[in-house]
């Protein structure tokens, strides 16, 4: 009876290029390629004396948090710095605003300063949809994480990640581990390792931690962690949130820890080369152990540094995609 | 004032009644049909031939959001609404500002109702004082003023012995208790139905069994207390099977289900489309197959609106922090003629489900049927008219539907309250 809209109809124009990021799902393979190779080639930015590229001179990136986060939100702002944009931020947590009607209004109030990105994070799963469909639809929004539902940058990153030790997705199972249920960031991988090709995705969680039905998204599914990690080559760990232990979910910590926490002698049960990622911050002895953490098989601190590469190469792009559009639709007018 | 609607096909499911004939409405009430009372002149003529002639409709739940929630919608506005859709009677849950658990709250409804002389309203009183699950509500003094039913709306009765000492109270002075069933804690901070959709768009779901817990308890209670019960916009197969079960063991007990729940499914909330957030929420695609042949079975008894008007904003905002609600009234028999053309369901059974299925869940005897006595309450309309329901031609305050812009064919042309016409459709071109 209603075809629901396609994000792409959101965050692609009309030439198929990025004018927002709010999604890795049902965006093409070259789409997300061409995101890693701009981020690839950003990334010796970062090792020159002057860290700067020209490329978003005089435009203004506001980052929006309407969720406490200091990492997310100083990589972005690194990110639109490294670019040359002027840089605004705001922290606004939720608690401050009333719901709706003053998320608009705040929206309304930083376009009408002439913002040309939105820099979004906010507990409302879709609020980026939102904001990108219905408020400023010619501001590019960046989704840096809504709800539960998804964290394209993370994702990406995580995929540069995988890409520069691994190459071909095509040969890699990686798998998943943890608190499924909760995790923006988990849904952002799923979509973006099964569309570049990887052979296998695995989801690895109790069953309160797994959301229903997660096998429709094309994952094969483990409780059992030690049956979970054969033959893997790329663990994904994600952070265990304290307050899960108060409703439920989890009988204790430490009993998550025994059973999903990624130790020496689980990782040993994944190929003898598999990498370890987590999108960090870690909880050590929740669900990685420290000696996992900080060691040769961890790739933590790259992801960090491939966050910043991914970041610009987002940026760069939605804005570039937004410029596109407008000058399309002028000529059109 | 006398009325004779001329040359319309009348069909009155309580008398299996489906011909051509005359309706004569005198005094506010059913004069005759077929043939013209002795001595009766008509003072207006409503001329139906090509249309279809039925009883006013009767929606079971219907938020007029007055008093206090007017920025949403008022009596005035909604009745208006009303009145274009066919609707002539119109229950009002408990739920608004202050809470129908007054009589004076009760009086000053039905007054603004009948200032506005659009169409009945019926408020439903609140269960319990403040809709708070604790206290009884003064049950007999709120029926004596004229509300129809008792309901504690989704605010839950914790505590089951509360909530049994109020069925066995309302089972006293034989009330009707209405139950919009949704267990507190499964349904938590839920949006949607919880499933593959939710999953993927990572929106706290909410199971089936926040709904049919909540049924399985109250109809234990219902049972023990011997109170006549109706559990209202159902959205599980699952609950419905429960309830007619009950029914078959002989319980007073019957169930309605929201116009859109058998359109609509938890897909649809796919694009984060706030219009699409219901409560309670749209279910899968096999509870919306169950409730459909439930409605044919006759096991669902009437079709609501469970009409939401909502101001703009409240509808602008991410999905989860909108309001939920469809504003339903001028959509109720459009779709439920759209049941007809999908050749889901009879037109007499589809009508009977409006008409004097919710009226005899009500006991309102001289209500949803054309027999002489009756009150004089039609609905004509033409069923093979197209429109489309816009920004312009619609008259509830709410906007807030799904249904926008959406093509219909049936459409109504006049609808008669009390022997006088409050709508009439404007002349086409």
């Amino acid at each position: 009876m209603f075809e629901p809209i396609d994000a792409n109809q959101i965050q692609l124009n009309s030439q198929g290029q990025l004018k927002h990021f709010l999604t890795t799902e049902g965006l093409s393979r070259e789409l997300l390629t061409e995101i890693l190779d701009t981020a690839d080639s950003f990334l010796d930015v970062g090792e020159r004396q002057v860290k700067k590229l020209p490329l978003l001179r005089g435009t203004t990136v506001a980052n929006l948090f309407f969720e406490n986060s200091t990492r997310t939100l100083s990589t972005f702002e690194l990110a639109a710095k490294r670019l040359s944009a002027d840089v605004l931020n705001l922290n606004i947590s939720t608690s401050s605003t009333t719901k709706g009607e003053s998320l608009r209004d705040t929206l309304m109030t930083l376009h009408a300063m002439h913002a040309d990105m939105f820099v979004v994070r906010h507990s409302d799963s879709g609020a980026a949809h939102y904001i990108a469909q219905h408020v400023t639809p010619d501001v590019a929004v960046i989704n840096a994480g809504d709800g539960r539902h998804a964290h394209p940058t993370q994702a990406m990153l995580d995929m540069l990640t995988i890409r520069r030790h691994k190459g071909d997705f095509s040969k890699l199972t990686c798998a998943i581990v943890g608190d499924i249920l909760h995790s923006r960031v988990a849904r952002s991988q799923i979509h973006a390792l099964r569309t570049l090709g990887v052979a296998e995705v695995r989801v690895i969680g109790p069953q309160t931690l797994l959301p229903r039905h997660i096998e429709a998204l094309g994952v094969m599914v483990y409780t059992d962690m030690n049956e979970g990690l054969k033959d893997v080559d790329v663990v994904m760990m994600l952070r265990l949130q304290k307050e899960r232990m108060n409703s439920a979910l989890l009988p204790s910590e430490s009993e998550f820890y025994k059973l999903y926490g990624l130790t020496e002698e689980k990782l040993a049960i994944a190929k003898p080369d598999a990498v370890v990622l987590h999108p960090g911050p870690i909880n050590r002895g929740v669900e990685i152990e420290s000696s996992v953490a900080d060691g040769p098989r961890s790739l933590i601190l790259d992801q960090v540094t491939n966050g910043l590469a991914v970041r610009m190469a987002v940026m760069s792009m939605a804005v570039s995609g937004q410029m596109q559009e407008k000058q399309n639709n002028g000529e059109n007018a | 004032m006398k009325l004779v609607i001329q040359g319309g096909r009348v069909i009155d499911p309580a008398n299996d009644i489906d011909q051509q004939a005359d309706l004569y409405l005198q005094d506010g009430k059913v004069a005759a049909l077929g043939q013209a009372p002795e001595g009766f002149e008509a003072d207006q003529v409503l001329d139906a031939s090509g249309q279809i002639v039925v009883p006013g409709l009767i929606d079971l739940c219907a938020h007029v959001r007055e008093p206090g929630y007017t920025q949403k919608g008022t009596i005035a506005s909604e009745t208006r609404a009303a009145a274009a859709g066919g609707i002539t009677t119109l229950v009002t849950p408990p739920d608004c500002k202050p809470i129908v658990d007054t009589p004076a709250v009760v009086e000053l409804i039905i007054d603004r109702a009948e200032a506005a002389g659009n169409a009945r309203v019926l408020p439903m009183g609140a269960l319990t004082q403040g809709l708070k699950g604790e206290q009884l509500a003064p049950l007999h003094a709120l029926h004596s003023s004229g509300c129809v039913a008792f309901s504690n709306v989704r605010q839950p009765v914790r505590s089951s012995l509360a909530l049994m000492r109020s069925l066995e109270y309302a089972a006293t002075h034989d009330l009707l208790v209405q139950f919009q069933p949704q267990d507190e804690s499964l349904t938590g901070k839920g949006c949607m139905h919880e499933d593959t959709t939710s999953s993927r768009l990572g929106l706290d779901g909410i199971p089936e069994a926040a709904e049919t817990v909540e049924v399985a308890r109250c109809l234990l209670l219902v049972e023990q207390a011997g109170v006549r019960a109706h559990f209202g916009q159902l959205t599980c197969e699952r609950s419905v099977k429960m309830i007619q079960g009950s029914r078959e063991r002989g319980l007073p007990v019957t169930c309605d289900v929201a116009i859109h729940h058998f359109f609509l499914t938890d897909e649809n909330v796919a694009g984060f489309d706030s219009n699409f957030h219901v409560m309670p929420p749209l279910r899968s695609q096999l509870d919306r197959a169950g409730l459909r042949q439930a409605l044919l079975a006759g096991d669902v008894q009437a079709i609501c609106s469970d009409h939401q008007p909502h101001e703009a904003a409240a509808k602008q905002a991410p999905f989860a922090a909108t309001e939920p609600g469809i504003t339903g009234l001028e959509t109720l028999l459009p779709l439920a003629l759209l049941l007809v053309e999908q050749g889901m369901i009879d037109l007499a059974q589809v009508i009977d489900r409006l008409t004097c299925g919710p009226a005899k869940i009500l006991g309102q005897s001289e209500l949803g049927n054309l027999s002489v006595g009756s009150a004089a309450d039609v609905c004509v309309f033409d069923p093979e008219e197209k429109w489309t329901l816009t920004d312009d031609n619609c008259q509830s305050a709410g906007r807030n539907t799904p249904f926008m812009d959406f093509e219909f064919k049936g459409q109504v042309t006049a609808t008669v309250f009390g022997g006088k016409v409050v709508y009439q459709r404007a002349e086409q071109g």
